[in-house]
C-alpha cells in the first residue's frame, strides 16, 4: 500500500523582506540560532542557511558575497574569511569536501520572510 | 645521501598454482609476445617478467596491452623493453632518472651538481663527444626532467655549454616554456598515453582548444601520471602565442574579458552599477571573484559612495573595516604623513577606552584599533568624524598611507620637509581605490628612514630637488622600486605620480601590486618611463585629468555612513533584533588589554 507522510513545517517570521540587502544577507536570531538569510533579488529567489561557518567556526556567513558556479549556475555565499564557497542549495562546501552548512526553506509573504522549521 | 632501494612484489600467485613459469625473484616469465609458458595465458603489467625485469609503471602496461591485442588479432606488435624514466617524490624528495642513468665513464662523459647544503644532486650522462644527452638523475629538485627527457628521446643536439642544463633555477619555467617549442613535432609528450607534440598542438591551432582540461579531453594527454601537465600548458600558451593570439586573464567564469578590457568597456559605456556591467558582459550570477573586480572598477572609475553597493564589496570593504578573527572589526582613522597633535591622541585614547579596543600602532605611522563590534562600528567613527579624523581606508584595495621621517623641520640631516610633502601626497591621493593597495613613503635624505625604497611610490630627497621611485613593495617577496625620475620638483613629481598611479589603475590585473604589474610589463620600467615621463603614448594629459577628477570628488566614506541613518542600519548583527549584539563573540585579557577569545 502507497504511503505519503508529510511532516509538518512550521514557518516562523525571520524579518522584513527589506531588511535583507540586494543580492546578499543578512543574519536573524531564531530560536536559540542564528540565521543567514539571503535574498538573491536577480534571481528572484531567497536561501537559508545556519551563520556559523564550519571551517573556523565564525559566526559570518551572512556577510559573504552570493553569487552563482558552472553551467548549471548553481547558487553559492563565498564565507568572508576564508571565501569557502557553500552551495545554497544543498549546503555542501564547495572548496572543501568535509564541510557542509545546514540549510532551511524559506518564503516570502506580504512583504515577511519565513523560515522553515521541521 | 641516503640511498633508498624499494620495490615492489609481483603477484604471481596465481601463476605458481597453475604451473607457469616464474623468475627466481618472483614475476610470471613472458615473452616478446607476452605470452607465459603456456602459449594460451598472456600477462602483462606488475606480474609479467621479461628478459629479467618487472616494469613497474603505467605506460609499458598500456605497451603490453597493445601488444596482447595484436597478437590475438593476429598482428605482429612484439615488446622490446621500455623507457624506466620517471619523476616521483620519495619522503617528500623530487627524484627523478631518465634515459641511460647508469652509464659510466669511459663508455660516456657526466657532469654533476652537488649542493648539499639545499639537499640537490643532478647527474647528466653525454655521449663522448658531448653532443647528445644520453641520461641522467636528478635528487631534490627534479624540475628540469621534462625538458632532460625531451633532448634524450629526440636526440637534440646539446648547446657548447651543457652544464647550462642542471645548473640551478637559471633553466626555470621561461627557457622551460621557450624550450618546449622548439621540440620536433613527433616528440613525445605525454609518454603515459602516447600523445605527441604535433597532437597538441594542431588541437590548439585546429580545434581552438585553449585549457589543460580541454587537452585531457580531445587527446587524453596528461590523464594518466599526470607529469607532463606544465609541459602541455607551456604548449597551449607557446602554440597560442605563435598563432598571433593574445593570451588573456579572464577576470572568472562569469566574464570573458581581462580586467584592463571590462574597465574599459564599463568607461566607454557609462556603467555605474554591477548588475548592469554583468547583463551587459557578463553570464550566470557573478561570484566572489568578480563582484570586488567589479567593485574597484567602479569605484577607480566613478568614486561613488561604495556602501551603496554593498553585498558587492570583499569582506572589509563590506562594512569599512577589517574583519578580524571572532568576527568583530578594526578601527583605523587616517593620520596622514604619521603627524598627529597631542589632542587627537587623547581622542583616540578616549574612543578605544570608552569600547574596549585593543590599540597598536601600525607599520603605516598609524593608530589601529580592535575589537569593535559591527553595531558600534557607527557610533565609534561618529565620534571620530566628530574630533576631525577620517576613514584610513584600511580595509580597501586602496591608498593606504604616506610613511615620512622627521625631515628637515627638527632633523639635522633633513635636506627638505618630509613631513609636510609626506601630507600633501596622502591627502591628494586618499580614498582613491586600485588593482591593489596603494602605499607610499617621503624621506628627507638619503638616510631613507622612511623607508620609501619598499613602497609603491617612494620618494628621497636630494639636494636639488626630490627622487621619485615606483613599483617596491613588502609583502613575501620584498622588492625596492627603482627610479623612475631624479631631481625633479614638486610640481613635476606629482603629475609623474598622477600619470603612474592612473595607468597603474586602467591596466594592471586583478590584485596585482605595482611590483608585479611592472615585473609582468612588456618592456619593463623603459616603457614606464617613456609612457610617465616621456609621455610617449600621449596619454599624460588625459590620466593627469581622471586623477584630478578622482581627486576632487573626495568623500569621506565614514562620514556618509555616520550622516545617513538608513545606511546606519545596515551595521547591525541580528536584523531583526539590531540593539543585540553578536552573543559569540568573547575577549580575554592580553597585557592590560583584550585578544579575541576564538
Amino acid at each position: 500500500m502507497e504511503t505519503l507522510t508529510i511532516t509538518a513545517v512550521e514557518w516562523v517570521m525571520a524579518c522584513y523582506a527589506d531588511d535583507v540587502p540586494a543580492n546578499g544577507g543578512a543574519c536573524v536570531k531564531l530560536r536559540d540560532e542564528q540565521i543567514a538569510v539571503y535574498n538573491f533579488s536577480r534571481r528572484g529567489e531567497w536561501y537559508a542557511t545556519q551563520n556559523l561557518c564550519p571551517h573556523k567556526q565564525q559566526m559570518v556567513l551572512s556577510r559573504g558575497m552570493i553569487g552563482s558556479t558552472g553551467e548549471m549556475c548553481e547558487p553559492k555565499v563565498a564565507c568572508p574569511f576564508h571565501k569557502n564557497t557553500f552551495s545554497l542549495l544543498s549546503g555542501q562546501c564547495l572548496t572543501d569536501n568535509e564541510l557542509s552548512i545546514k540549510t532551511f526553506p524559506v518564503m516570502v509573504d506580504n512583504g515577511k520572510v519565513f523560515i522553515g522549521f521541521a | 645521501m641516503l640511498v633508498i632501494s624499494a620495490g615492489i612484489r609481483p603477484r604471481d600467485e596465481l601463476a605458481k598454482l597453475c604451473g607457469l613459469q616464474t623468475g627466481t625473484r618472483g614475476g610470471i616469465v613472458v615473452d616478446e609476445k607476452m605470452q607465459t609458458s603456456d602459449g594460451c595465458i598472456f600477462a602483462i603489467g606488475e606480474c609479467a617478467l621479461y628478459e629479467g625485469v618487472i616494469y613497474g609503471l603505467v605506460a609499458p602496461g598500456y605497451e603490453m596491452a597493445d601488444i596482447v591485442v595484436s597478437q590475438l588479432t593476429n598482428g605482429s606488435k612484439l615488446f622490446h623493453g621500455y623507457d624506466m624514466s620517471t619523476k616521483l617524490k620519495l619522503i617528500g624528495v623530487d627524484v627523478a632518472s631518465f634515459g641511460d642513468a647508469f652509464i659510466t665513464e669511459p663508455d660516456c662523459r657526466t657532469i654533476v651538481f652537488e649542493d648539499t647544503h639545499k639537499g640537490v644532486y643532478k647527474r647528466i650522462n653525454l655521449s663522448t663527444d658531448g653532443r647528445q644527452l644520453l641520461g641522467g638523475i636528478l635528487i631534490g629538485d627534479a624540475d628540469a626532467y621534462n625538458m632532460l627527457l625531451q633532448t634524450v628521446n629526440n636526440k637534440i643536439v646539446l648547446p657548447p655549454n651543457p652544464e647550462d642544463l642542471i645548473l640551478g633555477s637559471r633553466g626555470g619555467s621561461e627557457s622551460e616554456g621557450a624550450g618546449v617549442m622548439s621540440l620536433p613535432d613527433d616528440a613525445l609528450i605525454c609518454s603515459c598515453e602516447a600523445v605527441n607534440k604535433a597532437t597538441i598542438c594542431s588541437t590548439v591551432s585546429d580545434l581552438g582548444i585553449t585549457s589543460v582540461d580541454g587537452i585531457k579531453k580531445c587527446t587524453k594527454a596528461a590523464t594518466g601520471c599526470g607529469g607532463c601537465v606544465p609541459l602541455v600548458k607551456d604548449l597551449i600558451a607557446g602554440t597560442m602565442k605563435a598563432n598571433g593570439q593574445y593570451i588573456k586573464n579572464v577576470l572568472c567564469e562569469h566574464f570573458d574579458y581581462s580586467r584592463q578590457e571590462l574597465f574599459d568597456l564599463v568607461k566607454i559605456n557609462v556603467l555605474k552599477n554591477y548588475d548592469l556591467v554583468l547583463d551587459y558582459f557578463g553570464k550566470g550570477d557573478g561570484c566572489e571573484v568578480c563582484k570586488p573586480a567589479v567593485a574597484s572598477i567602479l569605484s577607480s572609475l566613478w568614486n561613488d559612495v561604495i556602501v551603496k553597493q554593498d553585498t558587492i564589496q570583499d569582506s572589509n570593504d563590506r562594512f569599512l573595516a577589517n574583519i578580524q578573527k571572532g568576527g568583530t572589526y578594526s578601527v583605523v582613522p587616517r593620520i596622514p604623513g604619521g603627524e598627529i597633535t597631542p589632542d587627537k591622541l587623547i581622542v583616540l585614547g578616549q574612543v578605544a577606552k570608552r569600547y574596549g579596543l585593543y590599540t597598536k600602532i601600525t607599520g603605516g605611522q598609524r593608530i589601529d584599533m580592535f575589537g569593535a563590534h559591527l553595531n558600534d562600528l557607527p557610533a565609534i567613527w561618529e565620534e571620530l568624524i566628530d574630533a576631525g579624523f577620517e576613514s584610513g581606508h584600511a580595509y580597501g584595495k586602496a591608498l593606504r598611507t604616506v610613511k615620512s621621517c622627521v625631515g628637515s623641520t627638527w632633523c639635522r640631516f633633513g635636506l627638505h620637509d618630509s613631513v609636510s610633502f609626506a601630507i600633501e601626497i596622502e591627502e591628494r591621493y586618499k580614498g582613491i581605490r586600485a588593482p591593489h593597495k596603494i602605499k607610499g613613503g617621503v624621506s628627507g635624505c638619503i638616510r631613507e628612514c622612511a623607508e620609501a625604497k619598499s613602497k609603491d611610490f617612494g620618494i628621497i630627497a636630494t639636494e636639488k630637488g626630490w627622487n621619485l621611485y615606483v613599483c617596491g613593495n613588502g609583502g613575501s617577496k620584498p622588492q625596492h622600486a627603482q627610479l623612475l625620475a631624479a631631481d625633479i620638483d614638486k610640481e613635476t613629481l606629482v603629475k609623474y605620480l598622477d600619470r603612474f598611479l592612473m595607468f597603474y589603475i586602467k591596466t594592471a590585473e586583478p590584485l596585482s601590486r605595482t611590483a608585479t604589474w611592472l615585473n609582468k610589463m612588456d618592456g619593463g620600467l623603459s616603457y614606464l618611463k617613456n609612457v610617465v615621463v616621456n609621455d610617449s603614448l600621449g596619454l599624460g594629459h588625459q590620466l593627469e585629468q581622471e586623477m584630478q577628477s578622482l581627486v576632487d570628488t573626495y568623500h569621506c566614506e565614514w562620514k556618509e555612513v555616520v550622516d545617513d541613518p538608513a545606511l546606519r542600519k545596515r551595521f547591525t548583527h541580528f536584523i531583526n533584533a539590531p540593539e543585540e549584539k553578536d552573543p559569540t563573540v568573547q575577549f580575554e585579557p592580553m597585557r592590560d588589554q583584550v585578544k579575541a577569545k576564538w
